[in-house]
Order: structure tokens, then C-alpha cells, then sequence
């Protein structure tokens, strides 16, 4: 596949799943109002990922529906980080705050891509994602400075997620020739960027190690992932392989 | 505490501050939290809401599970937005029934401990992505019955509430019905789905509005202080009367021979529900009334260390986030 269809679906698929797993949260969040804010999260993104499948569309792929829910998982280019199960209320918000940062470096590079389509989606998601990363940065905080309890349960997500979250920046396929014609900057760079924000945001609260002393989980952009993927898809293409043909 | 409020009928005041109260009413006036009324209309207006907001919270949770398994992109988002919407309506409530002096904290305890009620509809398993649209279609319909009655009752911040909730209640109805008519002009398998649902959904849904006025002991007091402005039947000949002509207008049928629109009373007739199961049902013992109870426990126990966290940040203010 040409690379800049990877890049896009690697953006879409990360939306999508990021999307799928906060809306597994409604309804059933610890407090309302945190219930309700992770709600609309769910939604900005799974909306986000519409956007991407449309700029795939734009290139000759076929709709968003079929895209989201017609592929097998050696079909998905997400990052391994995104199809992990939710976990507890801390897992969920470590993961957002990693991957919401993530996307903002992203987008701001993405912002000014050379392709045009693309430079104009980013630039207009960057204002949602500031609103993500202000609630995660609140609730981060917050937990991180609570109890011992909230403190050792984030700080433990965040070991455990660190090594996927590093895999968000794994190489796009093809991505020397996107950096060459302008489309996006090298994902060693974005990573580098990303680590040193995260770093200043989250070192007085949590302890974090070197970059370099991070093995990364990688794979999802080549279409290898974990067994979570599969589940995950089980659940979301259900109706679709029950119902051939149906309308919704 | 041993001594005697003015709110009870024991008391020498009571009288003349009930002649004072029912008259507010009789103008159409709204109570607010700090207004005198009596102890029974405080309680029984606690009951309500407290009862109306269980619902919200617990209605959540047979939609909710259908949120994965949402057949496209646009379905996945707006099922999001309506269980979100309801876990809104939840705190709204909440917030309505904390003004009468009972904190949230411990509605939500009643609630997961089985001490308190909620709406029978919510006790049922939502089988198939053809329940999701008809409560989304006809439950979310029978509550706008409700609850734009309810919203013309007296006390003040239930009935704000409610005008807020059935405005975004009627966007979910509407959202229903384009899902069965959707699903109507699908498949012939997606047809038969929904017929089924309907199937399914009926006497709970005729039995929402609760027993037969002659089956319901406070009717008149409630009515006569605006706590519920129409009675079940009232309620539920409104609702059928909106609602059959369009259920027939789809293509679908209605598991009740007795369904019939009788010219001379001009309203339409239905069957015997079976009210025994209602009983069992709003008493706890519905198909799925232990299942969701230890769900929103689960939830609930799990969201424990959050709160704690939170509680021991309001406690220490000088490193409460910016």
C-alpha cells in the first residue's frame, strides 16, 4: 500500500480504537461527572477517525463504515497501545494522557504537511485535543497527588504502558518517502518531542526512565497486534458478519 | 432529634401553613428548596426523583452494553451521546432530589444496596441491536409522556430539570425511530428482529406508567400537590394515542388481541397486563434486576479509590490542581 495511505489509516485506526475502548466507560465511570467527560472524549474521537477514513476515501479507498468495520486485524495499522482492554480508571486516564500528548505532537507537525487535505484535518482537531489534554493533565494530578492507592495504581499504569506508548511512534511504512516529499516529519523526531513534554509534565508527580531505556511494543503498523485486537474486533464487526447486506 | 417540626400534622401551625401551601399551588406557583411544605411532600417528592434518577442511572446500563457492538461509525457515536445523555440526566436528578436535604452519596448507596426503586423497563435483557431502537424509540417516548406531565408539577427544581431532559429526550426518540424505520426497510431477518423486540417490549412498556389509577393508593393527595400532575392512566392513554397509530403505520403488530381504538370512549383499549410480573419486577425480582444492581455495584466498588482520591484533595486544598 502506498505510504501515505498507511499514515492515514495508522491516524484513523489510533482514533477509532482509542474511541471504542472510553466509550466502554459509559455508564459505568467512577463518578458521573468523570463518566460524562470520558463520554465525549469517546465521541471527539471516534468523530476524529471518520475524518481520516474520509481522507482515505478521498484517495480511492471505499467508506468509512466499511473501512471500521470490514477489515480483519492484519488489516488494522493501529498501535498495539490503542487495542489494549481499558483496564481500571487509572489505566484508561494514563493511557489517554500518553496518547492524547502523542496526538498533539502529531497534529501540530501534521498542521503543516505538505499534503493539503491532510495539513487541514490536523489543524483543525488541534483545538479538541487541548481539551482532552487538559482533562487528562486535571485528572492526572489529582490521582497522582490523592492517596498512596491513586499514586502506586497510576504510577504502575504508567510502567506499564510506557513501552506501548513509545510504539505509537513506530515507523509508517514507507515513511522515508513521506518525510522527503513534506507530508510528515520523521517519527524519531515527533517521539523525542513527545518524551521531553511528557517528562516536564509528569516528573514531579511520577517517576519516568530514560527514552533509551524504553524497549518499544511495536508491530501495529505493520498489522501485527496483540490477541485484544481481535477480541475488540469480534465485538465491533458482529453485526456486520451477522446481517450481510443489511441497512442500519 | 425529639422536637416537633411545623411540617407534620401534629403540629398547631401545620394547619394554617397547609391552607397557605396548597394555595401556592392552586396559582400555579413553583415550591423551592427553602419554601415550607409539608414532611409528606418533601418525602414523597424525594421518593420521585430519587426513583426518576435510579432509572436514568440504571437505564444506562442496557444500551450501554450495546455501545461495542454499534453497526456503523454514526450508530456508535449517538449511542454514546444518548447513554451519555441519560448518566446526565442521572446527575440533573440527583442534584434535584439533593436540594430536598438527601445528599447523592447516599441515594447511589440505596440504590446498588436494592433499598431504593427503579423503572421496571430497565429490568429486561436487551436481547438484539432491534431493543436498542425500541427503547430508544418507544421507552424514550413513553418517558416524554412522563415526564412533560411531571415537568408541570410543583416543585421547582424537578420540574427545571425535566424540561431540560425531555428537550434532549426528544432528540433520542426521534433518533429511535429513524433506526426502526431503518431497520424496517432492511432485511427481511432485520424485520422479524424488530417484530420480535416489539414482541418483547409491549407489556413492559404498558405497564411503565405503573398500575390502574384504582390500584394506586396516593393518587388523589398527589395530584391535589402537583407532585404528579395526571394519573398512570391518564399517562398511559396518552402515550398509546400517539404512539399505535405510528406503531401500525411502520408495519409492526402489538402482542395484545385486545388492542383495539374504541370510537365511542375515543381512546384506545388494551388488554390485561400481566401486573403480577410488574410487582416482582419494580420489588427487585426481574429477569435482570440482580444483574444490573451488581453491575452499578461493580461500578461503583471499582470507582472507589477515585473517590477517595478526590475526597483527600478537597481535604488538602493547597495542592488542588490549578
Amino acid at each position: 500500500m502506498e505510504p501515505l495511505k498507511m499514515l492515514l489509516f495508522a491516524l484513523a485506526d489510533d482514533e477509532l480504537l482509542m474511541g471504542h475502548r472510553a466509550s466502554e466507560w459509559t455508564g459505568l465511570g467512577p463518578i458521573l461527572e468523570a463518566d460524562l467527560a470520558l463520554s465525549s472524549i469517546a465521541q471527539d474521537e471516534m468523530g476524529h477517525a471518520l475524518l481520516f477514513y474520509d481522507l482515505l476515501g478521498a484517495l480511492g479507498e471505499t467508506e468509512p463504515d466499511s473501512l471500521a468495520f470490514g477489515r480483519s486485524p492484519a488489516e488494522f495499522y493501529n498501535a498495539i497501545l490503542c487495542e489494549l482492554p481499558r483496564g481500571d480508571w487509572g489505566e484508561t486516564l494514563m493511557r489517554h494522557f500518553l496518547y492524547d500528548l502523542a496526538e498533539q505532537v502529531r497534529l501540530e507537525a501534521l498542521a503543516a504537511s505538505s499534503y493539503a487535505p491532510l495539513a487541514a484535518v490536523a489543524t483543525k482537531l488541534r483545538s479538541e485535543e487541548k481539551y482532552h489534554m487538559l482533562h487528562g493533565s486535571t485528572w492526572l494530578k489529582r490521582l497522582g497527588q490523592g492517596t498512596e492507592e491513586s499514586h502506586r495504581r497510576l504510577q504502575s499504569s504508567l510502567d506499564q504502558l510506557l513501552p506501548y506508548a513509545v510504539g505509537l511512534w513506530e515507523t509508517i511504512p514507507g515513511e522515508a518517502a513521506l518525510v522527503a516529499q513534506g507530508i510528515m516529519p520523521p517519527s524519531n523526531t515527533l517521539r523525542d518531542q513527545w518524551y521531553a513534554t511528557l517528562t516536564s509534565v509528569l516528573t514531579s508527580t511520577f517517576a519516568l526512565p530514560a527514552l533509551s531505556d524504553i524497549a518499544p511494543v511495536e508491530g501495529g503498523r505493520r498489522g501485527e497486534h496483540s490477541e485484544h485486537l481481535v477480541s475488540l474486533l469480534d465485538a465491533m464487526q458482529l453485526l456486520h458478519r451477522e446481517f450481510p447486506g443489511a441497512k442500519w | 432529634m425529639t422536637q416537633m417540626m411545623n411540617d407534620v400534622p401534629e403540629h398547631p401551625e401545620y394547619a394554617a401553613r397547609l391552607i397557605e401551601f396548597e394555595a401556592r399551588i392552586d396559582r400555579g406557583e413553583k415550591i423551592e428548596p427553602d419554601d415550607w411544605m409539608p414532611a409528606k411532600f418533601r418525602l414523597q417528592m424525594i421518593r420521585l426523583i430519587q426513583q426518576h434518577a435510579n432509572s436514568e442511572l440504571i437505564g444506562a446500563l442496557p444500551e450501554g452494553t450495546w455501545i461495542p457492538y454499534a453497526p456503523n461509525l454514526r450508530r456508535k457515536m449517538a449511542l454514546t451521546a444518548k447513554v451519555q445523555d441519560e448518566v446526565g440526566h442521572a446527575q440533573l436528578l440527583y442534584r434535584a432530589a439533593e436540594t430536598l436535604g438527601k445528599p447523592r452519596e447516599e441515594m447511589i448507596e440505596e440504590l446498588i444496596n436494592g433499598k431504593s426503586k427503579w423503572s421496571n423497563v430497565f429490568a429486561y435483557p436487551a436481547e438484539t441491536w432491534s431493543d436498542i431502537a425500541i427503547i430508544a424509540w418507544l421507552i424514550d417516548a413513553a418517558a416524554i409522556v412522563n415526564q412533560t406531565i411531571m415537568a408541570n408539577g410543583s416543585y421547582g427544581p424537578y420540574s427545571r430539570a425535566l424540561k431540560r431532559i425531555c428537550y434532549e429526550e426528544s432528540f433520542h426518540m426521534k433518533h429511535g425511530e429513524d433506526m426502526i424505520i431503518t431497520l424496517m426497510e432492511g432485511t427481511e431477518a432485520q424485520r422479524a428482529q424488530v417484530q420480535d423486540a416489539l414482541n418483547r417490549w409491549y407489556w413492559p412498556i404498558i405497564m411503565f406508567f405503573g398500575p390502574h389509577d384504582k390500584e394506586s393508593v396516593h393518587t388523589e393527595q398527589l395530584k391535589r400537590w402537583g407532585v404528579k400532575p395526571k394519573t398512570n392512566d391518564e399517562q398511559r392513554q396518552e402515550f398509546l394515542g400517539k404512539y399505535m397509530p405510528r406503531i401500525y403505520e411502520l408495519g409492526l403488530t402489538v402482542p395484545d388481541p385486545d388492542m383495539h381504538y374504541d370510537l365511542e370512549k375515543d381512546e384506545w383499549v388494551h388488554g390485561e397486563a400481566p401486573w403480577q410480573e410488574f410487582y416482582d419486577v419494580i420489588n427487585g425480582k426481574g429477569p435482570m434486576s440482580e444483574e444490573r444492581l451488581a453491575t452499578r455495584r461493580m461500578a461503583y466498588d471499582e470507582g472507589k479509590w477515585v473517590r477517595e482520591a478526590l475526597a483527600m484533595m478537597e481535604r488538602l486544598p493547597h495542592v488542588v490542581a490549578s
